[in-house]
């Protein structure tokens, strides 16, 4: 129950609450881009949601194993090279690097194998797999986790691979509603007198600035849920005010 | 060597207004939008990109004979992230609030499309000269942009400019706040959103009026 409780929390923070358009600002470019039409955008949203959690999968893995401080490969590998050798082998600087060329590598594999085996897949998103190589949201999840893999160094939140996974699939999903929303208010704004200057992006943009707004209506929920879902266990005996002295 | 293509100058040039990153080709959105809450932030992020632009775009410009077709943007993105990478060493280094700050904007200007436009349109093309230009042209467009959201969002959000550097109050303290006070809204993800779409109208209108007369 403690568990299923803790992922579900961790879930709707960041689909809705922590929402990845309208909270931190990552996916902007194919928001605007690709949100033109509903069946495109749910394309572009689901394929987002499916790479971004391959690609979390690896870079958790990798993360753990080769790049955070401490980490087993790279220190036992290290002791071979140099059984004296001590502190800690931190491979740390190299991140960037390393996530950027795994996803690129990710998108690459999954356009392969997707056009291999399911075909009709890949006539519903296969064209947009080449885009989200450059898509934050996938890279921005893959920072998220970074900070939260667990090493040698002190990590305040540890996350194990199974919150890392329900992590990004979940941020990938807030994506998906996002987009699938904007996507629904275009197909009808099309019809609307909009003025000519604010046509395209900038009619675009305020719509996401009032959508956001609404968004920012879920915050406080995930703490409000907390509550219910993880009743404290000894409720603390409450302290009483000491009467006001009579005046 | 490269006679084709605009000059250095031209490139300078197009880069501040005629073809603004943000205003004009709308590239680069996520740090737009995120950064532009202070205009301590905005600048940070200005610098940042100048750094990662001039010194992606002078070496793709360096190595463009060498280039591959169907490599090209891999060798694009591993540049980038290479020089990002110092970036945010640097920046961490020096700046460490300013870093803590932006947190992990810094390492998404990998994946930010003005770059990798520039690299692609600009510098696997051109010399080292023009690419150089071009590169220190679209940046001083991209802070341009950046300055005028974050003035806007920094003056009606929190009453000064440059509050945290300089200690400008634009909008003095004294003010009682039943006649003004600062609007939340501004610092929030939604007053980017509309300052940004309503500065994208505010450009549309003004190139069609200029284009008029």
């Amino acid at each position: 129950m403690d568990y299923l409780a803790t992922i579900l929390l961790l879930a709707i923070s960041t689909a809705l609450i922590n929402n990845m358009v309208f909270h931190f600002f990552v996916g902007n470019c194919p928001f605007i881009g690709v949100s033109r039409k509903l069946d495109t955008a749910f394309g572009m949203g689901a394929a987002v949601t499916f790479v971004t959690t391959i690609a979390a999968l690896l870079s958790w893995l990798i993360t753990w194993a080769v790049l955070a401080p401490g980490a087993p490969l790279t220190t036992w590998v290290w002791h071979l090279i140099r059984p004296d050798a001590k502190g800690v082998v931190d491979l740390s600087i190299l991140n960037y690097v390393v996530y950027i060329f795994v996803i690129a590598w990710a998108v690459q594999l999954v356009e392969m194998y997707v056009r291999k085996f399911f075909p009709a897949l890949y006539k519903a998103f296969g064209v947009f797999l080449p885009l989200i190589t450059t898509n934050c949201v996938i890279l921005f999840v893959c920072l998220e986790i970074m900070k939260h893999v667990p090493s040698a160094g002190d990590v305040p939140d540890p996350w194990g691979l199974d919150k890392a996974l329900i992590y990004a699939f979940c941020a990938g999903l807030g994506f998906l509603i996002a987009i699938v929303i904007m996507a629904g208010m275009r197909e009808e704004i099309e019809h609307c007198d909009v003025p000519k200057p604010l046509q395209g992006p900038g009619i675009t943009l305020i719509m996401a600035g009032i959508l956001s707004l609404a968004f920012l209506g879920f915050t406080g929920m995930d703490s409000n849920l907390a509550k219910i879902l993880k009743p404290a266990p000894t409720p603390a005996p409450e302290i009483k005010a000491a009467p006001p002295p009579a005046s | 060597m490269s006679n084709d293509g605009p000059t250095p100058l031209e490139r300078f040039v197009q880069g501040i207004i005629p073809e603004n990153p943000v205003l004009r080709q709308v590239l680069g959105i996520c740090p737009t939008l995120a950064v532009t809450n202070t205009m301590e932030g905005a600048m940070t992020m200005t610098g940042a990109v100048l750094f990662v632009l001039v010194c992606a775009n002078v070496l793709i410009s360096l190595i463009r004979g060498m280039l591959k077709p169907h490599l090209r943007i891999l060798v694009f993105t591993l540049t980038i992230a290479a020089f990002v990478t110092v970036a945010d060493r640097l920046l961490a280094a020096f700046m460490y609030d300013m870093s803590k700050q932006l947190g992990p904007y810094i390492p998404l200007i990998i994946v930010n499309c003005i770059i990798i436009a520039r690299c692609e349109i600009c510098a696997a093309k051109q010399g080292v000269w023009t690419a150089f230009s071009d590169a220190v042209g679209q940046s001083l467009g991209f802070g341009l942009a950046l300055g005028c959201i974050a003035t806007v969002r920094e003056v009606l959000g929190f009453g000064t400019w440059f509050g945290k550097w300089l200690g400008w109050h634009v909008i003095p303290a004294s003010i009682p706040t039943d006649v003004w006070s600062p609007w939340v809204i501004m610092v929030l993800p939604p007053g980017a959103f509309l300052t940004l779409g309503l500065l994208l109208g505010a450009t549309n209108w003004m190139t069609a009026r200029t284009k008029k007369a």
